[in-house]
């Protein structure tokens, strides 16, 4: 590790003389002195990778295994059949699938655009009670609303009497009280990323003779298309993976989601069910999976947008 | 400029004015010009969502009105006065983007954590649900008795859209039908056969095998004779006679007293919010009474509760500390080995490493609780080579296991913001270093690691929040166990105060309720939490965006 820099920058510039000296370099160095750089890099990688993924390739070993118990799924691999995904459809599973599409899918549409209006409103606007509605949406930021969870529940138990739509087992109520969490949890994020963009953009189309409305859903929102992706996403992956308000909401089984569902499995006759839990869990994990290494590049910009911009 | 338009949105737009004064200007001169004036897709889909927004809350206002709910009716009145008066005054320009998130936050988010302070102040839980007249009501039910000699009445169990009634045929002949929620009133087409009430106009009869399959319901129901309680009501055993009952214990208004007839026994109103004899027994329904600070005396000095709280308070400190600390290192040392841009496949390392943050934190917690099972589990039964390790059942080791798999799930995040904030640096102050002389270890403690923590520093505050009440994780790893050998509640040694408060709140509807003591637990959480996170984020200035 003599000479990290120009490496570095070689790689940073992109031009071609210096780069064509690393590859030089790096079949020049003796294996030693490449494993030392290098070679116990790809080590720890392979063990990482090998810590992370393990478990995954357990869990699709055991959806494919033909015996549904904890024991038949301990040699991997051992036998291949479709049994347990077959088997998924004589239960409640793609109810719960689609329960938990749609409550996810509605929460996050809705917290993007609760939350966008919102850091539009902050960002651009100076009204009275702007400074202390900041201050007041951080300060909410800090009580996170799963913790009330008994006060949902007697408020839903209330709220049922008058409109049972929005009373306790109904998916309208959970995606209500999701959305009630969406502001405090992402203004923030949103509000950060609206400043970057220029005002001199929307007061050159209010010249133009643009409205607000305008200039809000032509302009702004378009350019801060990354911002509500990450916002989308990670609302999506919140909601689909919530249990405990989720268990408390939705009490009648076609109701439930996949992550009360499936505890249901796990916890009653843990045995049995093995093989189905697999299944559901590998299913219920690919469109979450699939969304996050398509949008991984986002995500990563996201999570730290929030701190090293400070 | 006219000064009425000068709204105080407005007013402190002026001072640090940009925006809107240009805009304003424009509508004086040209009032046609304003968005709300002219009439086109905008204007309409506004005025759409507007009339959809309307109905409902006329809805919802109508139906708390005729539930006499009236708190809920305040509130619906003013969020749709609030909402009508927005989205149609030119004022407000500020609010007509914030009031949708506003409404939801102030309902679902800051009302039920005010509401979570005034239960806890409460007794409300099993046994004090609501309020006195409720109770008073559900106590005279409770207690009737089959009026001695009253008549048998013929009975015909009927539906009325799939609210079970009663249609009895009285000693007069004169069929009478209800539900629970209608006395019974008479019905003057019904068919009567056999002296059994067989067709009656409005509800459906209900059939032998129905009747077998709702029996319990059958055998619950009581249809008030009429509007006045003390009549009594109906109710069957065998769906084929009824019996008017009535309550054995009689309320006395004026004194504000209840009289057990049968044994003579007056029962007076307790400040614990039940109905209380001289002797000291109490009646079993009682009603919702402020206690003051008894819940939290409760949980920090009630035998059954102080001892798990403080084991449990202790526990959740060194989970949500042990979580950040070991997921922040090894995220750390992984994203300084794979910082290194001459490494091949790193793209395919890092996608790989991440894979345990894509899976949904339950089925991971879920997937675990299997790999670690005792006899069957992959990890013993594999791995070790059969061996019978009780990871999640015995106290020490079930902690161990709890950080363990919490070590899998956030890794990845904090390999993920080590890498983005290693990547960020500034070169030059790098360069400046090298320049200056400093080794590549000083450079890293005096400059990387600094920069490195100011930069992740809010996301770790958040992680320990995070974890702090990670409730998914333990209740679907551990559900809290192995238990306390020596606590009479159902609590154990994973359980983190989050999931004590779920154990105790009775939700879940497998354990007494007790929503007071909840909710107070939920305030301590609240306290640590956000005092914790209020010092840090004070200490990293976040305050300071705001400007």
């Amino acid at each position: 590790m003599a000479i990290p820099t120009p490496a570095t920058t070689a790689a940073a510039a992109g031009s071609s003389a210096p780069s064509s000296r690393t590859l030089t370099d790096h079949r020049r160095m003796r294996p030693r002195r490449w494993f030392t750089e290098l070679g116990w890099r790809h080590v720890v990688g392979v063990v990482a990778v090998v810590y992370a993924a393990f478990p995954l390739v357990y869990v699709l070993s055991a959806s494919l295994s033909e015996n549904g118990t904890l024991t038949g799924s301990n040699t991997l691999f051992a036998d291949v059949s479709g049994a347990n995904y077959a088997e998924l459809g004589t239960t409640m599973f793609w109810t719960w699938m689609a329960n938990t599409l749609v409550i996810a899918v509605a929460t996050s549409v809705g917290t993007v655009l609760m939350g966008a209006a919102a850091a539009y409103a902050f960002s651009r606007f100076r009204f009275a009670g702007r400074r202390i509605g900041l201050t007041a949406l951080l300060i909410v930021q800090m009580f996170p609303q799963m913790l009330a969870f008994v006060a949902i529940f007697l408020l839903l138990l209330g709220l049922g009497n008058v409109v049972p739509v929005l009373g306790l087992n109904s998916k309208i109520a959970l995606i209500a009280v999701y959305l009630g969490g969406a502001l405090g949890v992402n203004t923030f994020l949103m509000y950060g990323f609206f400043n970057t963009v220029p005002r001199e953009l929307d007061e050159a189309a209010k010249i133009d003779g643009a409205t607000h409305s305008q200039v809000y859903w032509t302009i702004i929102l378009r350019l801060v298309a990354p911002i509500l992706a990450v916002v989308a996403l990670l609302s999506f992956i919140a909601t689909f993976g919530e249990f405990i308000i989720a268990r408390i909401v939705l009490t009648s089984e076609s109701n439930w989601t996949l992550a009360v569902g499936l505890y249901g499995w796990v916890s009653s006759l843990r045995e049995a069910n093995w093989g189905l839990f697999t299944a559901g869990a590998v299913i219920s994990a690919l469109p979450v999976l699939a969304l996050f290494l398509y949008l991984q590049k986002y995500i990563v910009g996201g999570l730290t947008a929030g701190s090293v911009k400070g | 400029m006219s000064s009425p338009q000068v709204t105080s949105a407005a007013t402190t737009a002026g001072s640090s004015g940009d925006d809107v004064p240009p805009r304003r200007r424009g509508r004086t001169s040209r009032p046609d010009a304003s968005h709300a004036r002219s009439y086109g897709p905008g204007f309409i889909a506004k005025l759409v969502l507007m009339a959809v927004v309307d109905a409902l809350g006329v809805y919802v206002v109508w139906s708390a009105w005729t539930q006499d709910s009236y708190g809920i009716l305040a509130v619906s009145l003013a969020l749709l006065v609030a909402a009508n008066w927005v989205y149609f005054t030119r004022r407000a320009l500020a609010l007509k983007y914030i009031l949708p998130g506003l409404g939801f936050l102030l309902v679902f988010q800051i009302f039920v954590v005010a509401y979570t302070g005034y239960v806890a102040f409460t007794n409300y839980g099993t046994g004090h649900n609501g309020t006195k007249d409720q109770a008073v009501e559900a106590l005279l039910v409770q207690n009737e008795r089959r009026v001695e000699g009253s008549p048998s009445l013929p009975l015909t169990v009927v539906e009325d859209g799939g609210t079970l009634g009663f249609a009895v045929v009285g000693e007069d002949g004169a069929v009478t039908a209800g539900t629970a929620e209608q006395p019974l009133s008479a019905q003057d087409d019904a068919t009567v056969q056999d002296g059994r009430a067989t067709e009656v106009p409005g509800y459906a009869v209900v059939d032998r095998e129905q009747i077998l399959e709702r029996q319990d319901e059958v055998t619950d129901l009581r249809v008030p004779v009429s509007d006045d309680p003390e009549d009594g009501s109906i109710r069957t055993t065998d769906a084929r006679t009824g019996y008017v009952y009535t309550s054995v214990l009689e309320y006395d208004a004026a004194s504000d007293t209840i009289t057990d007839t049968s044994t003579g026994v007056t029962y007076t109103p307790n400040d614990d919010g039940q109905f209380e004899a001289a002797d000291g027994s109490t009646l079993a329904v009682g009603w919702r009474v402020p206690v003051g600070f008894d819940n939290f005396v409760t949980a920090f000095s009630d035998g059954r509760y102080a001892q798990p709280f403080l084991k449990i308070l202790v526990w959740t400190f060194v989970f949500a500390i042990g979580s950040v600390v070991t997921t922040f290192l090894l995220g750390l040392f992984l994203a300084i080995v794979f910082n290194d841009t001459r490494l091949r496949g790193r793209r395919v390392y890092r996608t790989l490493m991440i894979l345990p943050y894509a899976v949904p934190g339950f089925l991971a917690a879920l997937l675990w609780s299997g790999l670690l099972n005792t006899r069957f589990g992959y990890v013993n039964q594999v791995l070790l080579g059969g061996a019978e390790i009780p990871w999640l059942t015995d106290p020490f080791l079930a902690k161990l296991s709890v950080l363990a798999v919490n070590l899998w799930l956030g890794f990845p995040y904090m390999f993920l913001i080590c890498t983005g904030a290693l990547q960020s640096l500034p070169s030059d102050v790098m360069e400046a270093a090298r320049i200056d002389g400093a080794g590549r270890w000083r450079t890293w403690r005096s400059i990387t690691l600094p920069l490195l923590l100011v930069a992740t520093a809010p996301l770790l505050i958040s992680s320990f929040a995070f974890n702090f009440n990670n409730f998914t994780l333990i209740y679907m790893l551990t559900g809290g166990g192995p238990r306390f050998a020596d606590a009479s509640v159902p609590l154990g040694h994973t359980d983190i105060l989050i999931s004590m408060v779920y154990s105790i709140s009775g939700v879940d509807g497998s354990a007494t309720k007790d929503f007071g003591l909840a909710s107070a637990l939920s305030i301590v959480i609240f306290v640590i939490v956000g005092g914790i996170s209020a010092l840090a984020f004070r200490s990293t200035r976040k305050f300071e965006e705001i400007n």
